[in-house]
């Protein structure tokens, strides 16, 4: 009886979630859009994704020991995270050293600038996607045709999403309807077989994901069926009002980044809000946003900006809006 | 088919895993100690003062110290035999209180005591001897509260209370202490039931249980029907089912303000236990000398629950479950949720002693604290709707009076969010720390304006 006891303050126990598992759920999440993306873009589909997760991996590991000098995080699995989702809004035919430059940005401006997981206000991929967006225009929007394993790189250049179809179309001042004649109809959207980035194609693979971190309880649904929601209604509205000049909400929802953002990028924890009532608030403000991006804006997507505008707001949206305190009641009431 | 209409409270809460390893062990009376170690303080407010000295014989029931202030109660000897010595002695807390050592004789009683098994139903005492003699008795609440019964009896002038809700839930993991005495004194349970309604003037009672105890469910609901104004509601198991605000919110759907008191919303709430020692108290004359506790623990060989006299040593009764094992790493007085880790075995059980839980070395550790990574779980389990990654950041810089406005205070230390926190993170720790800070604000307040 003279054993030494450990003493701590309550509780004794602790559930059995960790940063890591909760990391390894996204990651699993992922992989239907990824096996898809595979199936549409071969190979480079299958190594681009895994050497933009060994860079951030290795950015993390440098800029942590020999910049910061601290503890390496590796362990806890975001950078895997960051790397994958920087990979899926990225077009297949991207060059390497493009990519890599991705990852530098993701990883050391995105997040470890900002002091680490957790502390970043930007969700990193989107910030490291954003960059190369506005550095290398060209490579950012040659889309290759989804051909399977019989993609070849150098034809790459021939395909065009959707939406860039759209917007062409519009600056051109051509009906909207006409325009769509020329896209793959809504399942074959559904389905990925569309030209787009690696990750975002198939809406389908992606739900599937969704379903699976609602299942794990890694994310509520608040942010992303808010998101699909107002996408949604407001393109919905705007098609009503002029049906030869807007395409139909389904179109919306199935093409660009919409399903892979707003189930993986919104609901990156850290940048997003703490309540279900600052989410619903956040995930309208995407919605709108991405909406009006396509629509008005001189890019044929809007939801990643509109992602990274909301992040903006998270610490207002956390500073205002409070869960319901428990015996908030009026005094008389 | 759902059996029952369930209730729950409506916003947070988690499932650690329930554990009840004793919940099919009937209660054995724990073999007499040697010598009980009883202290003057066993419950919330002042310590009773010695009404014994040094060398003084003493009988099982006697009054040792006398209940002293307002919020304060009586401690009486649990045991027959001599005063060894009054001197400072370890507890839970782990601080030296005032405590009378006693070595035991023979098993001799204050002969005013009904030690028998016959069961008194007729109510004959009037509303204030009822709350009399739970106060002679230094009845406390003894869920682990340890607040004096009988001022929870003494409706403040002005308020009125309508309904008892007996609480029965034990969500904590592990304890099975109050589900076996619902099953063995289920009787006795229901008189004092009626006991406590008189006392607080209501013709309304209901016994929330948890449904994962549905043989106290199915039985008292049988003894409740002869009973009128008793039912029986079965809750979810959710934890913290059991905390007293969220308890209410569940069965009658009234919220406590915050600062405020059950008995603002017209509800008062008294635990099993202390249903039975009021009956044993006003039925039998019996003081509170003797609980029952649940000792448990994956490696223990015995998992039990014991009568156990108060003062007895913890090691004692753990003895008696078969010796500690092997692999311990932390012996927790309580659950594993809200209870106190131990660094000593010779301490007392008293009246607030609901289990002695031993865990093992394997899962004695806190895991190293991670960044934040704001996955907001914390603020969706919190069943008081606070942010505990605020009050914890808030707490690490200082920031008090900031802490204050994101209602601190409101805390039921109910541990859910560090038991959720993905990033092991000691919220908790912080919130008690900002709690403590922003009552010597208060203090301070107090002070400034008198
Ligand atoms: S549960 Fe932990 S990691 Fe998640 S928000 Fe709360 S403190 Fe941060
Ligand atoms: S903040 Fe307090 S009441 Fe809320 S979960 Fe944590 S311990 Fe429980």
């Amino acid at each position: 009886m003279n054993k030494l006891l450990t003493v701590s303050l309550s509780p004794h126990v602790h559930g059995k979630d960790s940063t890591s598992r909760l990391m390894t759920g996204v990651v699993i999440a992922l992989l239907p859009a990824w096996a898809v993306s595979v199936y549409y873009f071969g190979w480079a589909a299958l190594y681009l994704p895994v050497l933009s997760v060994v860079f951030c991996m290795f950015f993390e590991f440098v800029i942590q020991k020999y910049m910061l000098k601290r503890a390496s995080s590796l362990k806890d699995g975001s950078a895997i995270v960051t790397g994958l989702l920087l990979a899926f809004t990225l077009p297949s035919s991207l060059p390497v050293w493009i990519l890599a430059i991705g990852a530098l940005v993701a990883i050391g401006v995105g997040k470890m600038s900002f002091g680490g997981l957790g502390t970043n206000p930007f969700n990193p991929a989107l910030v490291g996607r954003v960059f190369l967006f506005i550095s290398f225009p060209v490579q950012l929007t040659s889309w290759p045709v989804p051909k399977g394993f019989h993609t070849s790189l150098t034809d790459a250049v021939t395909g065009a999403t959707p939406l860039g179809l759209l917007k062409e179309g519009m600056r051109s001042g051509e009906q909207v309807s006409t325009l769509l004649k020329n896209v793959p109809d809504h399942m074959q959207m559904f389905l990925g077989y569309m030209g787009g980035s690696m990750g975002e194609v198939a809406a389908a693979a992606l739900l599937l994901g969704f379903l699976y971190l609602l299942w794990k309880k890694i994310i509520t649904w608040h942010i992303p069926v808010t998101i699909l929601t107002t996408v949604f209604l407001f393109s919905g509205l705007l098609w009503l009002i002029n049906p030869a000049n807007n395409a139909d909400p389904v179109f919306h929802l199935l093409t660009g980044g919409v399903m892979l953002g707003s189930i993986f990028m919104a609901t990156d924890y850290v940048t997003s809000p703490m309540t279900p009532k600052g989410m619903i608030i956040y995930a309208t403000g995407i919605g709108l946003l991405t909406v009006i991006i396509r629509r008005w804006g001189a890019y044929p997507e809007g939801v990643q900006f509109a992602i990274l505008i909301m992040n903006a707001f998270v610490p207002l949206i956390n500073m205002y809006v409070k869960p319901k305190r428990f015996g908030e009641v009026k005094k008389n009431g | 088919m759902q059996k029952y209409q369930l209730k729950t409270f409506p916003k947070g809460g988690v499932h650690p895993a329930e554990n009840k390893l004793s919940a099919g062990s009937p209660i054995k009376i724990l073999p007499l100690p040697e010598r009980v170690v009883i202290p003057v303080v066993q419950h919330l407010g002042a310590p009773a003062e010695p009404v014994v000295q040094k060398g003084d014989t003493v009988v099982a029931g006697q009054l040792l110290a006398q209940s002293k202030g307002f919020v304060s109660a009586n401690i009486h000897a649990s045991v027959s035999g001599k005063v060894f010595r009054i001197e400072e002695r370890f507890d839970a807390s782990g601080y030296k209180r005032l405590a009378f050592v006693i070595d035991r004789h023979d098993d001799t009683w204050d002969p005013a005591i009904d030690r028998s098994d016959t069961l008194h139903e007729h109510i004959t005492a009037s509303r204030e001897e009822i709350i009399r003699k739970i106060q002679e008795a230094g009845i406390v609440g003894m869920g682990g509260a340890t607040f004096p019964t009988h001022i929870k009896l003494n409706v403040p002038k002005g308020k009125k209370a309508d309904i008892l809700i007996i609480n029965g839930v034990e969500c904590e993991p592990f304890l099975t202490a109050d589900h076996r005495l619902m099953l063995e004194k289920s009787k006795e349970l229901m008189v004092g039931i009626r006991i406590l309604m008189k006392a607080l003037g209501v013709d309304r009672a209901v016994i929330g249980i948890e449904q994962n105890k549905p043989d106290a469910i199915d039985l008292l609901s049988s003894l409740a029907e002869k009973s009128s104004g008793i039912t029986v509601q079965a809750l979810k198991v959710k934890y913290p089912q059991g905390g007293e605000k969220q308890l209410i919110k569940a069965i009658t759907g009234r919220e406590v303000p915050s600062g405020a008191l059950p008995v603002d919303v017209g509800a008062v709430v008294h635990n099993v236990g202390t249903t039975l020692a009021a009956y044993e108290a006003v039925q039998k004359n019996k003081p509170l000398v003797e609980r029952i506790v649940t000792v448990t623990g994956k490696s223990l060989q015995e998992p039990s629950n014991f009568l156990v006299r108060i003062g007895t040593p913890v090691a004692e009764v753990i003895e008696a479950a078969g010796g500690l094992p092997e692999d311990t790493g932390k012996v927790v007085l309580g659950g594993p949720m809200m209870g106190k880790a131990v660094s000593k075995l010779d301490i007392p059980v008293t009246k607030g002693t609901s289990g002695i839980l031993i865990l093992p070395d394997s899962e004695a550790h806190r895991k190293p604290v991670q960044p934040c990574i704001r996955c907001a779980k914390c603020v969706s389990v919190c069943p008081m709707g606070l942010e505990p990654y605020l009050l914890m950041s808030l707490g690490q810089h200082q920031l008090w009076d900031k802490a204050r406005r994101e209602r601190a205070l409101d805390c039921i230390e109910c541990g859910s969010c560090s038991f959720i926190c993905p990033a092991d993170r000691p919220l908790l720790d912080y919130i008690r720390l900002d709690k403590m800070r922003i009552g010597a604000l208060i203090r301070k307040e107090k002070k400034a304006v008198s």
